[in-house]
C-alpha cells in the first residue's frame, strides 16, 4: 500500500515541480525516488501486510502477494531505465518535462494497482489510468501529424477495448453478484456456469487481447509504436505490455481459474494467430519501430502460452519471460534511439554500416537482438525454453511446436538489422550515444547475459 | 425493492445488449471521430444501464458505485480524446478518420 502511495506522491511532486522551477533537476530527484520505491517494494516481499489507508481496511480492493511485489519491483526498475533515456532525450523540450515525467509516474502507478488488484473495480481503474496516461504520452507531438495520429488511433482503440471490458465486468456481475475476485473465483470453481458468465469472460478476454496487442485485435500496435515519439515507444512496448499481461496472468489464474478450460480453444487460436502473423508481418517491414512492433505482437503470442498454462502454475516462468523481454527492449532504444537521432531516420536502413561506424553499440544491439530472437546464453533463450516447458507440462504439445516453428522464423528479422549493421556499407555520419544512452544500453545488455547464465535465483524467487 | 418489478429483467439485458451493439456497430461504421467518441460513450452507458439493472434486481448496491467510477473515468477519457482531436483538427483541419493515413506499412 505504501508503495502505492509513494508512487502517486511522486506523481504529484512532479506537478509541484513546475510550480517552484527545479526543472533541471526533477529527473534526477525522480530516480533517487524510484530507487527507493524499488528496495520499499522489495522490503515487503513475503509479509503480505492487510492493505489499510487510516485505518480502513482495502482488503476486498487490493492484496499485494509476492506475485505483485515481483512484478512491481520489476516496473519500477524499467521505469528507472526509461527516465534515465528521458533525461537526455528530453533536454531540448523541458519546457514539458514536468507533464511528461508526471504522466509517466501516473502510468506506473496504473501498473502497480494492475499488479495487485482484488477488484474488479480496481482492474478497470488501473487499466484506464495506464491507458489514458499513454494516449496522452503517445500524441505528445503536438505539431507533429504522426504522433497525432498515434495518439488518436490508439485513444480509439483502448477506449472501444474498454467498453468490452466493462460490458464483461457487467456481465460476470449479472452472473455472479460481485465484483471481489475471491467470490467470483468461487462461483467459477462452483462448476455449472452461466452463459452470462461465459459471455462475460469472452469479453474480458477480447478486452486483454486489446490490450497485450494479440491478433486479430493487434492493429492499432504497430501504427502507435511508429507515430509516437521513441522513448513514448519505449515504454509502451515495455512497460505496458508487461503490466497488461500481469493483469491478465493475475486475472485468470486468481478469479478464473475454474473456467479456464471453457476459453481454452480461443486462448489456443489467438496465441496461434498472433504468433505466426507477428512473425510473418514483421519479416516485410522496413521501418525499424514497426519490426519491434510486430517483435513485440509476437511476443505476445508466446507470453500467452504462460497465460495458457496457467493450471500448472506458470507465474515464475511468465515473470522470468517479462523480466527478458523488457529488458532486451528497453536496451533495444537505448542503442536504438540516438541511431534514429543522428541518422534521422527510423528504418532498418538507419543501421547500415554500424559496426564499422561505431562497433560497441553495434555490438550491444545485436546482443539484445539475438537474446529477443532467443539465441542462447541469453535470457530470451531461457525465457522461451521455460514457456515451452511448463506448457510441455500441460500436455499443450500443438501450441509448444507452432512456438518453436514460429521462434525460428522469428530469427530472421533479427537478424535483418544484425546484418544491415555489420555487411551494408557506412555512409559517414556518425553516431555518438550520450553516456546515459550507454549506460543504460550496457546495464541492459549485462543484464540480459547475467540473467540468461544464471536464472536460479529470479525462478527460485516466484516458487 | 418493495414493490414489484414489472418489467422483466431481460428487457434490460436485451436493450443494454442492443445499445452496446449499435455503438460497437458505430464505431466500426463511422469515419467522424466526433460520432466515434459519441458511440464509445453510448457503448459505456450501455454497461451502466445493465449495472445498474442487475444491481436493482439481485439487490447488491456495489454495482450502483461501480456506475460512478465508469462515469468518471468516461469524463476523463472524453476529455483526453476531446484533447487529441483538437490537435488533429488544428493540424489538419478536419477530423474525418480517413484523413489519419501517415501510418502504413
Amino acid at each position: 500500500m505504501n508503495t502505492l502511495i509513494l508512487c502517486v506522491g511522486l506523481g504529484l511532486f512532479c506537478l509541484v515541480a513546475e510550480l517552484i522551477n527545479i526543472r533541471k533537476l526533477l529527473l534526477p530527484i525522480l530516480l533517487v525516488g524510484l530507487g527507493v520505491l524499488f528496495v520499499f517494494t522489495l522490503t515487503t516481499w513475503g509479509t503480505e501486510l492487510p492493505p489499510s489507508i487510516w485505518g480502513f481496511s482495502m482488503e476486498t480492493m487490493i492484496r499485494f502477494d509476492n506475485f505483485s511485489i515481483a512484478f512491481s519491483a520489476l516496473a519500477i526498475f524499467i521505469t528507472a531505465l526509461v527516465f534515465m533515456l528521458a533525461i537526455d532525450y528530453y533536454k531540448t523540450e523541458e519546457n514539458h518535462i514536468t507533464d511528461y515525467a508526471s504522466i509517466l509516474m501516473f502510468t506506473l502507478t496504473g501498473a502497480l494497482v494492475l499488479f495487485s488488484y482484488w477488484n474488479m473495480a480496481m482492474l478497470y481503474l488501473g487499466i484506464e489510468i495506464v491507458s489514458i496516461s499513454m494516449y496522452i504520452m503517445a500524441g505528445s507531438r503536438k505539431f507533429d501529424t504522426r504522433s497525432n495520429e498515434a495518439g488518436f488511433k490508439y485513444f480509439l482503440m483502448g477506449a472501444f477495448a474498454s467498453g468490452f471490458l466493462l460490458m464483461g465486468i457487467a456481465m460476470v456481475y449479472g452472473a455472479t453478484g460481485s465484483f471481489v475476485i475471491e467470490e467470483i473465483a468461487l462461483y467459477a470453481n462452483g462448476g455449472n456456469l452461466s452463459p452470462l458468465f461465459i459471455t462475460g469472460l469472452v469479453l474480458i478476454l477480447i478486452a486483454f487481447f486489446f490490450k497485450v496487442s494479440a491478433v486479430p485485435f493487434h492493429f492499432w500496435s504497430p501504427d502507435v509504436y511508429e507515430g509516437s515519439p521513441a522513448l513514448v515507444t519505449a515504454f509502451m512496448s515495455t512497460l505496458v505490455k508487461i503490466t497488461m499481461f500481469g493483469a491478465f496472468y493475475r486475472l485468470l489464474s486468481l478469479a478464473f481459474p475454474g473456467a479456464i478450460s471453457e476459453v481454452y480453444t480461443i486462448l489456443f487460436i489467438v496465441a496461434t494467430l498472433t504468433m505466426s502473423l507477428g512473425n510473418l508481418i514483421a519479416i516485410t517491414q522496413v521501418s525499424f519501430k514497426r519490426i519491434l512492433a510486430y517483435s513485440g505482437i509476437s511476443h505476445a503470442g508466446y507470453m500467452l502460452i504462460a497465460i495458457m498454462a496457467i493450471p500448472v502454475d506458470s507465474s515464475a516462468a511468465l515473470f522470468y519471460y517479462t523480466i527478458s523481454y523488457a529488458i532486451a527492449g528497453v536496451g533495444i532504444f537505448a542503442a536504438a534511439i540516438p541511431v534514429f537521432f543522428f541518422m534521422n531516420n527510423e528504418k532498418v536502413e538507419a543501421f547500415n554500416g554500424l559496426g564499422k561506424k561505431n562497433p560497441a553499440l553495434a555490438f550491444i544491439i545485436t546482443i539484445l537482438m539475438l537474446s529477443m530472437a532467443g539465441i542462447p546464453p541469453f535470457a530470451g533463450f531461457l525465457a522461451k525454453y521455460y514457456v515451452f516447458s511448463k506448457a510441455v507440462e500441460f500436455n499443450l504439445y500443438a501450441i509448444t511446436i507452432i512456438a518453436i516453428i514460429n521462434s525460428i522464423i522469428g530469427v530472421y528479422y533479427y537478424f535483418k538489422v544484425i546484418l544491415a549493421m555489420y555487411t551494408q556499407e557506412p555512409d559517414g555520419i556518425e553516431v555518438k550515444p550520450t553516456t546515459l544512452y550507454w549506460t543504460v544500453a550496457i546495464a541492459c545488455a549485462l543484464l540480459v547475459i547475467v540473467i540468461g547464465i544464471l536464472p536460479n535465483t529470479l525462478m527460485g524467487l516466484m516458487s | 425493492m418493495d414493490q414489484t418489478i414489472a418489467v422483466s429483467q431481460n428487457w434490460y439485458i436485451s436493450l443494454s445488449a442492443l445499445l452496446f451493439g449499435i455503438g460497437v456497430m458505430g464505431v466500426l461504421i463511422r469515419r467522424n471521430a466526433i460520432v466515434i467518441l459519441m458511440c464509445i460513450e453510448l457503448m459505456l452507458n450501455s454497461v451502466n444501464l445493465l449495472l445498474v439493472s442487475f444491481s436493482a434486481y439481485s439487490g447488491n448496491n456495489d454495482g450502483q458505485v461501480f456506475v460512478f467510477f465508469i462515469m468518471v473515468v468516461a469524463a476523463a477519457e472524453v476529455a483526453v480524446g476531446l484533447a487529441l482531436i483538437m490537435s488533429i483538427y488544428r493540424n489538419l483541419a478536419s477530423t474525418d478518420i480517413n484523413m489519419l493515413n501517415k501510418l502504413k506499412w
